[in-house]
């Protein structure tokens, strides 16, 4: 047994818009280095909230994030080099449409001079055949379907070779015989060690490849537990409510 | 009853060019003169306006009030005084020699009126950038900040080259209202379109036709630029579909 090293970390996080709505009431979260994490819950139950929060995408009202025990949320930390550390993958795709696929893939490691332009070529193409797509790479993202173009989202951030990845929803926006090649691809990340919170509403996917499951509703985390027993034995009312609903 | 109140009104007083023989060059060199007045002075305001456009945008409240009270001003005063004050205040101070480019531009008056145009049109174009950058999904910023990008470099490598797309028809639009606005320069004698028909009106004694010269060359200028760019714009939005 490996001991465990803890990498993302939230701590009483509360996260209010514009001091009306309360979308974070005090979240604690820890995850290990090489979890797989997935967020479970009712839509507008604030899990992406807390998703964004972790890399700041979303400034905490209170409560501290930390990444590998340093604290995101002290004003000095620059968060630039900390999101390099930390992919993240959108509902939307959020692919840039004025660039071509490879370019997608080569802006960050080439502007941010982890890689020379001819390695991040050459690391981006790997990529590329690693999910089948090598020969989209010199088109634009509005020539390609959603689950092609999720994939290509996904590479892009593994592309700054990230030691976590958070998934905001990535398979919502899919239509259903897309779904599958994104979750696929996310197997395989999480079966390579990846660390992994995944917002999401796949309960099959949350089941099967996740460590452990969190379910949140009205900005709170009621229940988290291992995958098994809280989809088989949930003991919170709310979490055996939703449950028989989605399941 | 033998007084008509539409003498003078007559086509033969409307169209009647007999003028311009003799005084072509006023209206020739007037078109050129505006022609070169609109666009440098649309051309200058372009960096200021997206300087005012990114300090709108930012997050630190002074940049913001500083920018929003340069473009209220510029938006919320006449044009021709704008003109007046800078002219009779600024350029008392800085003085422009008096030098002919082109054989007929004196910068003298050139500068000074470039410099309003641009001033007045940095803040109407600061308005088509920002407009032009909001209208950019918020999800491209959010995925260049989640890479690591900095706000700078996600803003000019991601954002503004998406705006672009936005920007520029509106801001060809900002030029066809240039060459119309730029006629408020011949109070100050800047030998533009309208100054040439002014000139012309009060050499010959024809009040009218000189005039109606003006808006037609006005016209013919603009009416097919903005054709143009509605039709420019409409092929754009259909390739749009990424």
């Amino acid at each position: 047994m490996e001991i465990a090293v803890e990498i993302i970390r939230a701590e009483n996080v509360y996260k209010s818009f514009d001091s009306k709505v309360h979308a974070l009431c005090g979240c604690s979260l820890s995850v290990q280095k090489g979890e797989v994490v997935a967020i479970i819950g009712p839509s507008g139950s604030g899990k992406s909230t807390l998703l964004r929060c972790m890399n700041l995408l979303e400034i905490p009202t209170s409560g501290k994030i930390l990444f590998e025990g340093t604290e995101l949320t002290q004003k000095h930390v620059k968060i630039d080099a900390y999101r390099q550390r930390m992919g993240m993958v959108f509902q939307h795709f959020n692919l840039f449409p004025h660039k071509t696929v490879l370019e997608n893939i080569m802006l960050a490691p080439v502007q941010l001079k982890r890689k020379t332009k001819a390695q991040a070529r050459e690391a981006a193409m790997q990529l590329l055949d690693r999910i089948g797509l090598a020969d989209k790479a010199d088109t634009y993202p509005n020539m390609l379907s959603g689950g092609q173009k999720q994939r290509i989202a996904i590479v892009r951030a593994l592309a700054m070779e990230p030691e976590a990845m958070l998934f905001d929803e990535p398979t919502s926006a899919l239509d259903p015989e897309m779904v599958g090649e994104v979750l696929d691809l996310m197997r395989s990340l999480a079966a390579e060690g990846m660390t992994m919170v995944v917002v999401t509403h796949e309960m099959g996917f949350a089941r099967e490849v996740a460590d452990r499951v969190i379910f949140m509703d009205e900005g709170r985390i009621l229940e988290e537990n291992r995958p098994e027993e809280l989809f088989d034995h949930p003991q919170h009312p709310r979490t055996q409510l939703f449950l028989s609903k989605v399941l | 009853m033998d007084w008509n109140p539409f003498e003078g009104m007559s086509p033969s007083n409307f169209f009647n060019f007999s003028f311009l023989p003799k005084y072509l060059s006023f209206f020739v060199q007037g078109v050129e003169y505006t022609l070169l007045l609109s666009v440098v002075s649309v051309a200058l305001a372009i960096l200021p306006a997206l300087l005012l456009a990114l300090m709108r945008l930012s997050k630190w409240k002074p940049l913001k009030w500083v920018s929003g009270a340069y473009i209220a001003v510029f938006r919320s005063t006449p044009l021709m005084v704008q003109l007046y004050i800078i002219y009779y205040g600024l350029f008392s101070l800085i003085k422009v020699p008096t030098y002919t480019i082109f054989g007929f531009i004196d910068i003298s008056r050139f500068i000074p009126g470039v410099v309003v145009l641009a001033l007045n049109s940095s803040a109407y174009v600061a308005e088509i950038i920002r407009a032009g950058i909001l209208a950019v999904d918020a999800g491209q910023m959010e995925a260049a900040r989640s890479l690591g990008l900095s706000k700078g470099t996600s803003m000019m490598l991601v954002v503004l080259p998406q705006a672009i797309k936005n920007i520029l028809p509106a801001l060809a639009n900002e030029l066809v209202t240039m060459v119309k606005e730029s006629s408020i320069c011949s109070v100050l004698g800047m030998a533009e379109l309208m100054w040439g028909a002014k000139t012309v009106a009060n050499t010959t004694y024809k009040t009218l036709s000189p005039y109606v010269l003006a808006a037609l060359v006005y016209f013919l200028i603009n009416f097919p630029a903005s054709k143009a760019i509605e039709a420019i714009e409409r092929r754009m939005r259909r390739g749009d579909r990424r």
